[in-house]
């Protein structure tokens, strides 16, 4: 944090004065590589934010990393690094999927998202038990454990999804789940948004974002949270019991990586497939950093990173020397800009303001 | 003859504060001249200019009589100023070669010159009677052989000039002792001392002269000869500062605390604290004193949850304190709080507050489990109101419960811990070097308001290495060393040699 600068300056025009370094790196690839960046930028933008159907897209994507942006964020609040959203969602994903395969043949449509999202947050919560565990009694650093999770969790999906898919099948994934087990998606109130599979996760995840805001700035836990965070010393003499801390802080955000599984599977895909995160854990890393662990922050950059998957997308099937790689090269120039040079525009901004008085 | 140093109209201004308005005084070659004034009143601004951190808006530094551009540290350097600052400069896990050869490598190869360097510093030590090992680590050596290594380090790089931020705040009486031995031997050889201070006695000690700032001014530059303690303190704070503060008669009523047979080894069996046993009464303040590093501080951390004893017994009130078993002590801050123990930390930055939080986030820190409803919920709201109700009734200054505690100066950062454990009403208080670092206006507050803790029939627990200090609040001193109790005394019978032996672990026998 920059202690010079006003609030409004560091919240928000230093993150766009970084966004628009990162997106004119990405023009001057673009018309390396042959193509026009302004077309390529207006085709980004009709296709994440203009046209309703991308729009949609836009929204779906970023329910999910809505999500993963809280479970790194809440992590961040306590001065904890979680690298493993990632592989939090994945297993996540095989406790929803569970729990679909169990039930969604005997209960209602009401009770089984319920029973999905806790199968999910569960099983988030167990994968991050662990690293949050070690971290607290033992001192292995919690970067180092959720990397290694991370992989673990890759190579026990891939022996688990042999089991689960059914006879006779090629497709490395589970059977589909019952109709009743999809969440229901807005296209059926909003006919505007078209083939979407924006469903009411998009809403769950705002609510989710209202609940963090309130918890970690109103909340006298909350404020025990960012104690912890920002000086662990402080927070012993508080009679702040710091190891439980860890390990609930840690369960929180596998719990919240995990929801991020509910939008993928049982608002889209309805089956566990392989890989099916995506990198979704990783960019709520970048969500994190750029959102400032703020929720309307959060908001705003799951939106952003919504919408470039979504344009991204679209652009690389546009334009034919722009391969769909170049979404990565985008969010990699973001987190670059954003977190690693976050403050490289700051001592100009600073001169700037106080030129003007 | 030439002054070395002459400051001639010196101004600095931060935005709307003046932290410096036309500084003018000289300081003669080949002595040592003190600094002095309360926290905020321009020295370190002052010295940060001759040293090159910050630019004059206006006025000259004249060094032997020359106008001088110094417009960064290297510049300083060149000119023979060097600074030691209060906290080192020194990379731990290298040698002390290594770290006076940093930034002066000259060359690729080190290996050429480090024999000369070495030899060179083995000359200074034995000139300057410094006693530093240039092979040594510097994690391996005490505060004191450090400090010596930053004054080797200036030597090195031929300085003439030294300036020297509060050097005694970490050193214990001994090693200040072979500080100032030192600091004589520079006077002898020619080199000129810039002192910065708190401790008035050092003044009178040691310097020659002595300068007093003021909101950025100079108030006096007197001969140390002339002076007084008094006469400085006065002009530091700009009005009488009264030495026996008002206290109602020593009326001890029931023990609060009873402390037994208390023991405490680290994880490789070495005794941190033996035999401790005392009582401690409502409405008194018992002193701990002793130098620093003598297990003042381990005591006080058991006494406040923040550490297990190995064995022992405490009892509050009349009840054994629950020291649980371990997998969960680290929930017993919290529950000895509860019981209505409150706790001054000594090291205030590190455990007293979060930097990062408001002052008003700072005020509930330790007691928001209190102050929440019954969602969980906190009403900022009132904690605003509780606080800037605390920070008019402490003085605590600037009054804004929205700024950062780091932001304040160490004084009302103090002030505002001491305020939050008043308002928690506790039956016992532990306090921890109350006024380390802290300027004398203020520490004559926070003297005032442990009195009138101790008056209203709170048990205080004070530990603090300044013997004055010590003088002016205890009803008893306990003395410590070595981790044990060496004596006891009353403050009638108050006498700075004996409790210098029993500092020194000379049993009352």
């Amino acid at each position: 944090m920059n202690k010079d600068l006003p609030r409004w300056a560091t919240a928000f025009a230093l993150p766009l004065l970084n966004l628009l370094s990162a997106l004119l790196v990405t023009a001057l690839v673009i018309h390396l590589l042959g193509e026009s960046p302004t077309e390529s930028l207006a085709i980004l933008i009709n296709s994440a934010v203009i046209n309703p159907e991308g729009l949609s897209y836009t929204l779906f994507y970023a329910s999910t990393f809505i999500f993963t942006g809280l479970a790194v964020s809440i992590a961040m609040e306590a001065g904890l690094f979680n690298i493993g959203a990632e592989g939090q969602m994945y297993f996540a994903g095989l406790g929803l999927t569970l729990a679909m395969l169990t039930f969604d043949s005997s209960l209602p449509a009401l009770f089984l998202i319920p029973v999905g999202m806790i199968g999910a947050a569960l099983f988030g919560a167990l994968w991050a038990f662990v690293p949050g565990y070690l971290q607290a009694k033992r001192g292995s650093h919690v970067v180092v454990t959720t990397i290694m999770f991370n992989y673990i969790a890759a190579a026990l999906m891939n022996t688990v999804i042999v089991k689960l898919v059914p006879p006779g099948e090629q497709n490395p994934a589970s059977r589909a789940f019952a109709a009743a087990a999809e969440m229901p998606r807005l296209n059926q109130w909003f006919p505007v948004l078209g083939e979407t599979p924006l469903n009411i996760s998009f809403f769950l995840a705002i609510i989710a974002l209202v609940i963090y805001g309130v918890v970690v700035s109103r909340s006298a836990w909350g404020f025990k949270l960012r104690a912890t965070g920002l000086n662990k010393h402080a927070a012993h003499y508080a009679g702040i019991r710091i190891s439980k801390m860890i390990i609930i802080v840690m369960l929180i955000s596998g719990a919240l990586a995990g929801l991020g599984s509910v939008n993928s599977i049982m608002g889209s895909t309805h089956y566990l497939s392989l890989n099916f995160v995506g990198g979704a854990g990783f960019i709520g890393i970048a969500i994190a950093l750029m959102g400032r662990q703020h929720p309307v922050g959060i908001f705003l950059s799951a939106l952003l990173f919504g919408s470039l998957t979504q344009g991204g997308f679209d652009l690389s099937l546009e334009k034919q020397n722009i391969p769909p790689e170049t979404v990565i090269l985008v969010q990699g120039l973001i987190i670059l800009f954003c977190g690693a040079m976050e403050n490289l525009y700051a001592p100009a901004l600073a001169k700037l303001l106080k030129l003007k008085k | 003859m030439q002054p070395a140093v002459e400051f001639r109209g010196i101004s600095k201004h931060f935005g709307a504060v003046k932290a410096n308005t036309d500084v003018s005084f000289a300081i003669a070659k080949g002595s040592i001249h003190g600094l002095v004034g309360e926290n905020g009143a321009g020295k370190s601004t002052l010295m940060s200019i001759l040293y090159g951190y910050y630019r004059a808006d206006g006025g000259d530094i004249l060094l032997d009589g020359q106008a001088c551009r110094i417009h960064n540290s290297q510049d300083a350097i060149a000119l023979g100023i060097g600074m030691v600052h209060q906290h080192f400069m020194l990379v731990e896990n290298m040698t002390v070669l290594d770290n006076v050869m940093l930034g002066s490598e000259g060359g690729f190869k080190l290996q050429s010159k480090r024999a000369a360097v070495e030899a060179k510093l083995r000359e200074i030590c034995a000139r300057y009677r410094l006693d530093v090992d240039p092979l040594a680590t510097i994690h391996d050596l005490s505060v004191g052989a450090q400090q010596r290594v930053e004054i080797l380090k200036q030597i090195y790089r031929s300085a003439n000039i030294l300036i020297l931020d509060e050097p005694t705040a970490v050193l214990t009486a001994q090693e200040t002792a072979s500080l100032f031995e030192i600091l004589r031997l520079f006077k002898e050889q020619g080199k000129t001392i810039i002192l910065i201070t708190h401790k008035l006695q050092e003044i009178l000690d040691i310097t020659d002269t002595v300068t007093v700032m003021r909101g950025g001014r100079v108030i006096g530059a007197v001969p140390t000869a002339g002076t007084t303690k008094e006469d400085l303190a006065n002009m530091m704070v700009g009005r009488p500062i009264e030495n026996n503060l008002p206290r109602a008669p020593y009326n001890p009523g029931a023990p609060v605390l009873r402390v037994e047979n208390l023991q405490l080894s680290d994880d490789q069996q070495v005794k941190l604290l033996a035999d401790i046993g005392f009582t401690l009464r409502a409405g008194e303040i018992v002193a701990i004193a002793g130098v620093s590093g003598n297990g003042q501080s381990e005591l006080m951390e058991i006494l406040s949850g923040m550490r297990l004893p190995t064995s022992g017994k405490l009892e509050f009130l009349g009840k054994d304190l629950p020291f649980g078993t371990r997998s969960d002590a680290d929930g017993l801050p919290r529950t000895f709080r509860e019981l209505g123990i409150a706790h001054v930390p000594e090291d205030r930055l590190r455990d007293g507050v979060v930097k990062a939080f408001s002052v008003m986030h700072n005020t509930i820190l330790g007691y928001q489990d209190k102050l929440k409803n019954k969602w969980g919920l906190l009403n900022f709201k009132a904690i605003a109101a509780r606080c800037d109700a605390l920070m008019k009734s402490f003085d605590v200054r600037p009054d804004n419960h929205d700024l950062r505690i780091g932001l304040l100066s160490g004084g009302n950062q103090q002030k505002v811990v001491i305020a939050r454990e008043v308002l928690a009403q506790p039956k016992l208080m532990l306090v921890g070097q109350p006024t380390r670092g802290v300027d004398i206006g203020t520490i004559e507050s926070i003297h005032k308001q442990l009195l009138a803790l101790r008056d209203s029939g709170v048990a205080i627990l004070l530990v603090s290495v300044e013997l004055e200090e010590v003088r002016a609040l205890a009803d008893r001193i306990l003395v410590m060393c070595g981790g044990r109790i060496t004596g006891e005394l009353k403050i009638e019978e108050f006498d700075t040699t004996r409790i210098g032996l029993l500092m020194g672990g000379m049993h009352k026998s």
